[in-house]
């Protein structure tokens, strides 16, 4: 079976934010990017599990410059046989979306996995606008995935809860956690991803629907007010007052 | 033009969320001098009270075989189309962002999720929501004429503002689903944490599972939805589900109690949109306290009995 997995390099979380040319762009310098992890731990480990067992080729794809080598690269250490990459950085998920259906149409995919949300923007939209324009059935925030025949079998969160369901492949569905256990690249996969081919593919021309008109800070908290722990009634008056939450 | 808003029903029993989708819509409407119209699934017994929030006109569609994105997105659509919608409202829940991008493809609309305010329409349609785990807030442009927005949870207050109307059944047939739901468990009887709106939530410094019985006891007497970090749900001591933060749950509650929770960034990442955070924390140095609106250092064994006696003697004087 083939299998294609969309991913995507995100700021690591705990890196400080800050913007360029007067707010409209995120500023990249001195960021250390990571794969979004819901890409990496769970829907290419995943999919390269899948091929393990089932036979096939996992290829990658991502929309982005050169900068997005790097966790191309580790994508192709962790163990996919082969990466797409399509050279233009995306102002949206519509486009990268875009631009990952028209590459697919070229190479028909038995299943197309990908994270739930990447951790910067949180859409969580890119899948079920990938399916639609690949007319394909979408299943999201997957936490576990079997295969039997042509079928898959899916558990998927839902609020305060978990719904199972079924779907024939070729599909699209988008991975949280519990699909999979993280894997960390080993010597070999290190050694052998130089040689492993990154195919760089041109962009196809789009309009974009949306755009960034700025990036804003939140002010600043007003501070804590600190409370002892025989001052529980003060507390409680305070939410019921001041903060009027209760 | 006018505005359709998606309402997600359980069991007949519309969330939260829906109504405040449904209010949200009725204001852009206003906004826009036009109608705000609504379309669900299912039953539609409990629906006359959208009107309330606004709705001129609700509709259902006959279908109960559970959630397929191609459905719902052909639904939604056919009720756009009866409308005559150009923008459609959808809640930003597990079902609701499953299918909104899809809705945005088909329509070729312009889509901003988890939008946090009201939009502006004097150029064009800019809308905010908060990116990067909360620590910036970004100004998108829409450029199509038609757009899709998912409203994120607890982002404004809902008021009756209309009167009740009878649901009407949308004239569209739906086809068989590509997705069959063979199965659906969810915990009976308490808000969804997405949802909720009081959390009381606890981490590691609970020293065992054994121990969250005064932790239930806070949120009964909250009345709250409980929640935990993410080491607590790894190890097995709490359920999955309730696990908020950058890999669990993002959560916008009125209230977050946070007892013996470190707050590390990633943990922060799903709870500091929290309109009033309160920290309970025997480490005076923890980071938590800089994100908190109320701190208590102390021993949470002490302390949480003591908040639950406090908050039973407030309500009981109510
Ligand atoms: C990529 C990545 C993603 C992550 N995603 C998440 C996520 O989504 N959600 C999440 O929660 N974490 C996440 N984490 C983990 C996160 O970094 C922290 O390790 C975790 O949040 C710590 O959980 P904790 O606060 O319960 O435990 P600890 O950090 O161990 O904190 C326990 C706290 O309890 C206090 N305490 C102990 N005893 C008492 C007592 N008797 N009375 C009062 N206070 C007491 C201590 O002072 C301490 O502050 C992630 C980590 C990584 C690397």
């Amino acid at each position: 079976m083939n299998i294609l997995v969309c991913i995507s390099k995100t700021p690591d979380t705990t890196s400080k934010i800050s913007f360029k040319s007067e707010n409209k762009e995120y500023n990249p310098d001195g960021i250390s990017f990571i794969m979004n992890p819901y890409d990496e731990w769970y829907a290419l480990v995943r999919a390269i599990e899948l091929v393990e067992q089932n036979g096939g080729n996992v290829t990658t794809i991502t929309v982005g410059d050169a900068s997005n080598d790097m966790i191309i690269r580790k994508g192709l250490a962790i163990g996919a046989n082969d990466a797409i990459r399509i050279d233009i950085n995306p102002k949206e998920p519509f486009e990268a979306a875009f631009q990952i259906a028209e590459a697919s149409k070229q190479k028909p995919y038995d299943l197309i996995l990908l994270g739930k949300e990447t951790i910067d923007y949180n859409g969580s939209i890119l899948g079920s606008i990938l399916a639609e324009l690949l007319h394909l059935p979408f299943i999201s925030f997957a936490t576990k995935l079997e295969l039997s025949g042509k079928t898959f079998t899916v558990t998927r969160e839902i609020e305060g809860g978990e719904e199972i369901c079924q779907v024939e492949g070729p599909c699209v569905i988008s991975a949280a956690k519990g699909m999979a256990e993280q894997r960390i690249p080993n010597m070999k996969g290190i050694m052998t991803s130089k040689s492993k081919p990154l195919n760089v593919m041109a962009p196809v021309a789009y309009q974009n629907k949306v755009e960034v008109l700025t990036f804003t800070l939140p002010g600043e908290k007003k501070g804590v007010k600190m409370l002892s722990p025989d001052q529980m009634d003060e507390l409680v008056a305070l939410l019921h007052e001041e903060a009027k939450v209760i | 033009m006018s505005v359709l808003v998606f309402i997600e029903t359980t069991n007949g029993t519309i969330k939260k969320s829906g109504l405040e989708a449904m209010y949200f819509g009725n204001l852009i409407a206003a906004q826009k001098n036009t109608s705000c119209h609504a379309v669900l699934f299912g039953n539609a017994d409990k629906a006359n009270i959208l009107g309330k929030y606004g709705a001129k006109s609700v509709f259902y569609i006959d279908y109960s075989k559970g959630f397929d994105t191609g459905i719902y997105t052909e639904g939604v659509l056919s009720a756009a189309a009866t409308v005559g919608a150009d923008i459609i409202i959808i809640a930003h829940t597990f079902n609701g962002k499953s299918f909104a991008g899809s809705v945005a493809a088909r329509w070729n609309a312009g889509i901003v999720t988890s939008v946090n305010a009201l939009p502006n329409f004097d150029n064009g349609i800019t809308v905010t929501k908060s990116v990067f785990s909360g620590k910036a807030v970004a100004t998108y442009r829409i450029n199509t004429t038609k757009a899709v927005l998912t409203l994120a949870g607890n982002s404004i207050q809902i008021q009756e503002s209309g009167s009740e109307v009878t649901p009407q059944k949308l004239d569209w047939t739906p086809s068989e689903p590509k997705v069959k739901v063979l199965e659906r468990k969810t915990s009976e009887g308490l808000v969804p944490l997405p949802e909720a709106e009081l959390v009381v939530s606890a981490g590691r410094g609970m020293k065992g599972p054994e121990n969250w019985g005064i932790v239930e006891e806070l949120a009964k007497a909250l009345q709250a939805t409980t929640a935990c970090s993410r080491p607590v749900a790894d190890t097995g001591w709490r359920p999955h589900h309730e696990h908020v933060g950058q890999t669990g749950v993002a959560i916008k509650p009125n209230l977050y109690i946070a007892i013996g929770i470190s707050g590390a960034i990633q943990h922060l990442a799903g709870v500091n949109n929290s309109k009033t955070i309160v920290v309970i924390n025997k480490d005076p140095e923890a980071p938590f306290f800089k994100a908190a609106d109320y701190g208590v250092v102390g021993d949470l064994f002490e302390v949480v009995p003591k908040l639950t006696e406090a908050v039973k003697k407030f309500k009981s004087s109510q």
